[in-house]
């Protein structure tokens, strides 16, 4: 177990380092004149000029990259030429409105994936199935834009049901003191139930239009594991001797799942890490994603360097932690031995 | 309880074979030959024909729509009717004429960035796979790097480095693409590197390259040409995506991202036409390479 870990992390500085030196690649050597990059179209050269010696980019290349790595190490992610403020702390900020957004779509989606999976998996080839089916392929061709525009148009312009995009709470509502950074959770920590509703109505469109596209490769993973397992040896045999076809499907069936299944929500919960720029943006949720947003509007690209750093750090972490406990879990796995997942 | 689907033995098996029937045909799937193809693969049938009728509106659409251009400022945020069946947006622009001829740019820009990555990471997955060793580590260590970034993430500082047109994004999605077919082609080639006639082509006196790309090659694209339909409703998506944010493709062009970015606002005010329809033929055109790729049993990476 150690060996596998060892290993494991290994890999992952190694891809962590890679990750840094491909956005350095990208941010600095990719646009050719990186001052007049993030000067924009309609700078003065002396701003350009400034620009240039303030981020030390008249600097040998590998002078720069050896202070880039530097300050990376130090978990300093640079300085914003929007705000003049820290990459990281602003990005640490809005952290918190980009986690409580992933965290509640996630789970939406599992309440929505898995059930219709196991009974798709449970009805293979009905109707049922069919109707899962195309769920889950319009969840994966769906733009969620265009499935974010369609729920504020029915839900907030005709219905009236949830807020429009304005932010995390309605204006002049104090939002309640930090202790997990998740409004819901903290104000009903602080007893303030009635900004915990609000926060729930101002996260449910977001959530919805996220949680509802994510279902669909939950709901395939589900599906597909449940018929693996449903179609192994010892499920036939545990009906072949008459145990009950609930308890086969749930104990046998589910049971033998779930392992797939925790990797497809993790994998789909690392991808929403990163915040979700479309969804932030378009209602205006203060998250990392809308921060990056803001950076690309301007070329802030040292914003935007670090939005980007952060992500593929964050989704490569979620990665190794979902590994490790899969191999905990499944002693094939850090035996080195193939299994069909 | 009831099995259900069809089982090895099961009222397949009781048909009795015709003469060469059983040429790759399991007994399985016997029965199922018999029944035409849209009984088989229903959504094979509706996404070729949504498909059909896109490349028909691409190819012809700008000939027969009005001026995209053209401005009727008195006639602004018109709702659907019989003169302007999409209405018009805050310009008075007609959303129709607009969301016909950005058809030809969205379709050909999908197609183009499934190709591109189906070509280049084909290519990269066959190096890697045949030949082996510190080349395709080092190929694989890089997959690794490029595939810890979200796709749609990747293409975005990508563009924002390299600057706004249609041909960065174009070359930024592709390479967001790329390593997906590299690990697919590799993968492929790696089974396909053992088979027998691979031993019977070096035994011929065939080089090493020439084995590579004249032999496994062919013989390991099968799911990279599936899995190229996906993509190229995903690129449609992203490109889409990547201008909605104001990243790549700009306005006036009439491109349905665009076009989506600049009607959004309106529906908040209830003119739900101006981003709606456009948004929508983004929509389905995935929807319709997703159709076929599901249906050709393409992988689906979550």
């Amino acid at each position: 177990m150690l060996r596998y870990l060892g290993k494991r992390l290994l890999v992952s500085v190694a891809t962590v380092l890679g990750i840094v030196i491909v956005v350095f690649f990208i941010v600095r050597v990719l646009p050719g004149d990186a001052a007049l990059v993030r000067a924009g179209p309609y700078a003065t050269e002396e701003k350009v000029e400034e620009i240039r010696e303030a981020y030390g980019f008249s600097d040998p290349i590998l002078v720069q990259f050896r202070d880039y790595m530097g300050s990376i190490l130090r978990g300093d992610l640079g300085t914003s030429i929007r705000t003049n403020g820290s990459v990281t702390e602003e990005l640490l900020e809005r952290l918190p409105a980009s986690l409580e957004l992933a965290f509640y779509a996630v789970l939406l989606a599992a309440l929505i994936g898995i059930p219709i999976g196991i009974v798709a998996a449970a009805r293979k080839g009905t109707w049922v199935d069919a109707g899962a089916r195309v769920f889950a392929v319009l969840g994966s061709s769906m733009a969620l834009f265009w499935l974010g525009l369609l729920l504020l148009y029915f839900l907030f312009y005709r219905l009236r049901w949830f807020p429009g995009p304005i932010d995390r709470l309605a204006i002049g509502t104090e939002p309640p003191g930090t202790i997990t950074g998740f409004y819901t959770i903290d104000a009903a920590l602080r007893g303030q139930f009635g900004v915990m509703i609000e926060a729930f109505h101002y996260l449910a469109l977001p959530v919805l239009t996220l949680g509802l596209v994510l279902a669909a490769p939950i709901l395939k993973m589900v599906r597909a594991s449940m018929i693996d397992a449903l179609e192994s040896e010892h499920v036939r045999t545990a009906r072949a001797v008459g145990v009950p076809g609930r308890q086969v499907l749930f104990r046998d069936g589910f049971r033998n799942a779930l392992l797939p299944v925790t990797t497809a929500i993790g994998i789909v919960f690392g991808y929403m890490l990163g915040g979700n720029i479309i969804v932030e943006f378009l209602f205006a949720w203060p998250g990392v994603g809308r921060y990056a947003y803001s950076a690309i509007q301007v070329n802030d690209l040292e914003a935007l360097q670090g939005f980007v750093i952060m992500v593929g750090v964050l989704y490569l972490t979620l990665n190794v932690v979902i590994d490790v406990v899969y191999a905990w879990i499944d002693p094939r796995i850090r035996l080195g031995k193939k299994v069909q997942a | 309880m009831s099995m259900t689907g069809p089982l090895p033995g099961g009222p397949g098996a009781e048909n009795p074979h015709e003469p060469g029937d059983d040429f790759a045909v399991t007994e399985l799937s016997a029965q199922a030959v018999r029944l035409p193809l849209w009984r088989r693969k229903p959504l094979l049938i509706v996404g070729a024909v949504i498909l059909a009728a896109y490349v028909v509106l691409a190819i012809v659409g700008p000939f027969v729509v009005d001026d995209p251009r053209a401005t009727d400022p008195a006639n602004f945020l018109q709702s659907p009717s019989a003169d302007n069946l999409f209405g018009t947006d805050k310009f008075g622009r007609d959303v129709f004429a607009r969301a016909v001829h950005a058809t030809r740019l969205d379709i050909s820009v999908g197609l183009i960035i499934a190709v591109s990555a189906m070509i280049l990471g084909s290519v990269i997955g066959v190096v890697s796979g045949y030949f082996g060793g510190w080349v395709d580590e080092t190929l694989m260590r890089f997959t690794d790097i490029i595939l810890a970034f979200p796709g749609f993430v990747l293409a975005l500082v990508l563009v924002a480095a390299i600057g706004n047109s249609t041909l960065n994004v174009t070359i930024a999605v592709t390479v967001a693409y790329i390593p997906y077919f590299i690990r697919l082609t590799r993968a492929q080639v790696l089974a396909e590197r053992e088979l027998e006639y691979v031993d019977g082509a070096r035994l011929a006196g065939n080089g090493p390259w020439r084995i590579a790309f004249r032999h496994v090659m062919p013989n390991s694209l099968g799911p990279s040409f599936v899995q190229a339909t996906l993509v190229a409703g995903w690129a449609i998506l992203t490109v889409a995506g990547l201008a909605f944010l104001g990243v790549g493709i700009r306005p006036p062009t009439a491109e349905w991202g665009v076009m989506v970015a600049e009607g959004a606002p309106d529906i908040i005010t209830g003119q739900w036409w101006t981003a709606l329809f456009p948004g929508g033929m983004i929509v389905l055109a995935a929807m319709a390479f997703q159709f076929i790729g599901d249906e050709l049993g393409a992988e689906e990476f979550v």
